[in-house]
């Protein structure tokens, strides 16, 4: 059985959850901050402290650059994307408010939403087609003098499918309304820019395309909506000290108490190495992948793929179904048997997942990295084949 | 010998004080992270001390790019 996995090889392709493995410089950053520096930023004024402090500020300076922001303090850090879109949705929106969001978004969206509109917030989430695509005319056709605020993810983490940032921006500026966009799956994976995608509120996580450590993310506020933004914490700052009330400035506004320094020094050099890349260089290798893995499975019986039909119009995600064989069980085969590494389920997606017709029984999901290889692709294809025979009615 | 008179940047925090000390690195303007004196604030901060000559090159060099709250001679 040539497909069965030795004891040492393992096919990471869970990407989409978290990126493994990590650029060497991540890790050696995270080591020489502990072993070298180790001060709290923003406090003391000792060297150390400033050291820790001009960490951070490269890790700003690096994320400003991806996201095509001019002056980087417009970032606050966060331990996640999940912290991130918290603050910006129950930091903007009130009671009487309408949001409106997409059918495709993550329960990080969804669960604060819910939250909100147990308050008195009203939602709409606009339905998407069955690959996943966000129609902005759709959007068009919902706003009310209500709306406030329209979130979008950037690119769906069940089925990679990207939506039209560009065309929504346009409708939400031209309409008065904030746009919030949820780059979980796209920072640091696909090209971004807050300025010409007209985005307001730019949540992101460090641990997945950008490369740095679980524990890290953040939020980029355009100019001035911190004077309309409620923090979702309060605390010491290290700034403004002699006050008692929390600074209305951007990012000390919300980035109360002792930030994750070793994490932030992980996600600059994690940012560094994107940059250096190139992301366009990094899309390039993962819509490969993509596009391999999606033409070998397209030629396997017995399986359905979700989403958009081309690599072009996803991120490096695919979700699939192999006929006869649960997604639970299929990953546990991959596992156990080929030593192939992904997520089956819902993904934290129940809205996603309903739009495909996929609820409540999920899929498989692969998420492909940067450091994946072709031939990785070949024997995963190898794998699912097998599988799907076992599947198969006999 | 006439002694040296030096001004202090102050900022809203260290953030905004870091990212002004690598602007000044970039332009080649001599300058100093000192921590806030408390006769000035008692901001438990830092602060960027340079010559008062310097002053309108440094304003010039920091403008548009960081805020600062105020110049202060020390």
């Amino acid at each position: 059985m040539p497909l069965e996995r030795s004891k040492n090889s393992t096919i990471y392709f869970d990407n989409a959850a978290t990126s493994w493995p990590k650029p060497a410089a991540m890790i050696a950053a995270m080591i020489a901050y502990n072993e070298q520096i180790g001060g709290s930023p923003g406090r003391s004024g000792h060297h150390r402290s400033l050291d820790a402090g001009r960490i951070i500020l490269e890790t700003r300076e690096a994320l400003a650059e991806l996201c095509g922001c001019g002056n980087s303090l417009r970032i606050a850090f966060t331990k996640n994307a999940t912290e991130a879109l918290n603050i910006a949705l129950s930091g903007v929106l009130n009671p009487g408010d309408h949001v409106i969001a997409s059918a495709m978004e993550h329960n990080s969206v969804m669960r604060p939403l819910r939250y909100l509109e147990a308050q008195g917030v009203q939602i709409s989430v606009v339905p998407c087609s069955g690959a996943g695509s966000l129609d902005p005319e759709d959007v068009r056709r919902v706003i009310g003098p209500r709306t406030r605020l329209l979130v979008v993810t950037h690119a769906s983490n069940v089925t990679g499918t990207i939506q039209p940032l560009t065309a929504l921006g346009k409708i939400a500026r031209d309409y008065g309304i904030l746009f919030c966009v949820d780059a979980a799956q796209t920072a640091g994976a696909l090209p971004i820019n807050v300025d010409e995608m007209a985005i307001d509120l730019l949540a992101f996580t460090g641990h997945k395309s950008l490369c740095g450590p679980q524990g890290t993310g953040g939020l980029y506020v355009r100019k001035g909506l911190e004077k309309q933004l409620r923090p979702l914490m309060t605390g010491g700052t290290g700034s403004r000290s002699e006050f008692e009330e929390q600074p209305d400035f951007m990012p000390d506004k919300y980035e109360s108490g002792t930030p994750n320094t070793i994490g932030l020094a992980g996600l600059g050099a994690g940012a560094r190495f994107v940059l250096a890349e190139g992301v366009e260089a990094i899309r390039g290798k993962e819509e490969g992948l993509t596009a391999r893995f999606l033409a070998g499975l397209a030629a396997l019986p017995g399986v359905t793929v979700y989403g958009p039909p081309d690599a072009a119009s996803r991120t490096a995600v695919v979700s699939f179904n192999i006929a006869g064989v649960a997604p639970s069980a299929a990953a546990l085969g991959l596992d156990e048997r080929f030593g192939i590494l992904c997520r089956p389920g819902l993904h934290c997606a129940p809205a996603a997942h309903r739009t495909m017709g996929t609820f409540p029984q999920g899929t498989i999901r692969f998420g492909f990295g940067y450091f994946n290889k072709d031939e990785e692709i070949t024997l995963a294809l190898e794998a699912i084949g097998s599988l799907a025979g076992d599947g198969a009615p006999h | 010998m006439e002694e040296q008179r030096y001004v202090v940047f102050l900022f809203p925090s260290v953030s905004y004080a870091l990212k002004a000390e690598k602007i000044l690195k970039a332009a080649g303007i001599v300058h100093k992270l000192i921590p806030v004196p408390r006769h000035i604030s008692s901001d438990c901060g830092v602060c960027l001390r340079i010559t008062e000559a310097k002053e309108q090159d440094v304003a010039g060099a920091l403008r548009g790019k960081v805020a600062w709250d105020k110049v202060v001679l020390l």
